[in-house]
């Protein structure tokens, strides 16, 4: 019967599909792990730097960087959107473009010309259909974070900034927060907010080498990328994350539908061998 | 006991040592600095090297290979922070020396301008390293 093989043709497709979606999930479980300790293993350089930053802050006030203090001149903002090269993570970039996208809105209704640097095939995509100006993208950079692959690219919005051809440099991406729960945020990183904590202890100096100004610029641009570092380190566990939790319930929904199937099959087998019985009984009564 | 100054030394990739020294000698970019404990408040850029570290009741040094990166020294803290580090134990120089030579190869056939400058930075961190380790063979032969 027709009807019969098409449903155990639509069941065997089902099963192949949840033996994809089986392997993807497995695939994120054992990635999450490393990237994971991938983030954590550059947390520490990210809190030295933060306090070398804090130090510099209260040594030297007469040299204001750049990196610093607002120039507020060109009405220009600049974003480094980041988001994974891969889909099937659930609504992962979705959310994220959207929470970007709405801050887009927000900027161009104030009259702000938008610059954007994008890492990660998807939002580049989604960007250019929206017609963004799109000034440099850094697009399969793998599961592993590296930094001279991030740091054209996002050099080119920085450099843009500290010339004054930007007002203030944003960065988007999705926080880590557990396995399970991933939250998209965007945050301010230039001018940097926040590095002047505690009160200085007296007047001292440093021993600078080259000169002041060089080495404050410097090393604040090092602290920067280490931010953005951190955040593509994190939007990575994110992704992992996320595909892991879709790709779970992908196969939980495989499980139902092949069930549903089953029985369907099962009924209009029992339905066919009912009425050819039938048709038996009926023809030998008529003999 | 000797005086000792806390030193951490980390890389993006992660922490490379946190510790207790004695003495420190670092390669600034104008020269080698040697850094004992309570030295006055400090800021360079470093150079490619080798960073050397006398750890307390300990004899001989710890060697630590680090491209460029910036030091920061505190009376009772030094910091550095290297762009690329690598421990002594985790070198080798065989492993290194092909690297730059592959990487001189495909320089050689370069195909786009990005790609030159992916394989340019691999150049400089096989030749920053290789650098470190000469410099350290140079020194302990010296002994």
């Amino acid at each position: 019967m027709s009807g019969l093989r098409e449903i155990r043709a639509k069941i065997s497709t089902v099963q192949n599909l949840q033996k994809l979606t089986h392997a993807m999930e497995m695939v994120a479980q054992s990635k999450i792990r490393k990237v994971r300790d991938r983030m954590n293993a550059a947390r520490p350089y990210g809190e030295m730097i933060r306090n070398v930053c804090a130090h510099m802050s209260h040594a030297h006030p007469e040299y204001k960087s750049p990196y610093l203090h607002q120039h507020e001149t060109s009405n220009r903002a600049g974003l480094i959107l980041i988001t994974s090269d891969k889909g099937m993570c659930g609504a992962l970039n979705s959310n994220l473009l959207k929470l970007a996208y709405q801050q887009m809105k927000h900027w161009q209704e104030q009259g702000q010309e938008i610059e954007i640097c994008t890492i990660g095939a998807k939002g580049m995509s989604f960007l250019r259909r929206a017609n963004a100006n799109i000034v440099s993208h850094a697009v399969g950079i793998g599961d592993t974070p590296r930094m001279q692959q991030l740091a054209l690219p996002v050099g080119r919005i920085l450099d843009a900034y500290k010339s004054g051809e930007l007002d203030s440099v944003h960065i988007c991406y999705t926080k880590f927060v557990n396995t399970i729960v991933h939250q998209p945020v965007m945050e301010q990183l230039l001018p940097l907010k926040g590095e002047m904590l505690g009160s200085p202890f007296g007047y001292w100096d440093y021993i600078y080498e080259p000169d002041p100004k060089v080495i404050v610029d410097e090393t604040l641009r090092r602290y920067i990328e280490a931010l953005i570092f951190l955040a593509v380190a994190e939007n990575m566990a994110s992704e992992q994350g996320a595909r892991m939790v879709a790709m779970k319930a992908a196969s939980d929904n495989a499980t139902h539908v092949i069930e549903e199937l089953k029985m369907i099959y099962h009924k209009t087998r029992q339905a066919a061998i009912t009425e050819e019985i039938t048709e038996i009984i009926s023809g030998a009564a008529a003999v | 006991m000797a005086m000792t100054v806390q030193v951490d030394v980390v890389s993006i990739e992660g922490s490379l040592f946190s510790g207790l020294a004695e003495f420190i000698v670092a390669p600034a970019e104008l020269g080698e600095v040697g850094i004992y404990p309570g030295h006055a408040p400090m800021i360079a850029r470093m150079k490619p090297g080798a960073i050397r570290l006398k750890l307390p009741n300990q004899p001989g040094e710890e060697v630590i290979f680090v491209s460029s990166g910036i030091l920061e020294v505190q009376p009772r803290r030094v910091t550095i922070l290297s762009d690329l580090g690598l421990l002594e134990r985790d070198a080798d120089e065989h492993h290194l020396r092909e690297e730059k030579r592959k990487v001189e190869e495909t320089l050689r056939y370069r195909v786009t301008d990005i790609e030159f400058m992916r394989i340019q930075v691999e150049l400089t961190r096989a030749l920053s390293r290789l650098e470190g380790m000469q410099v350290l063979r140079h020194r302990n032969r010296k002994i």
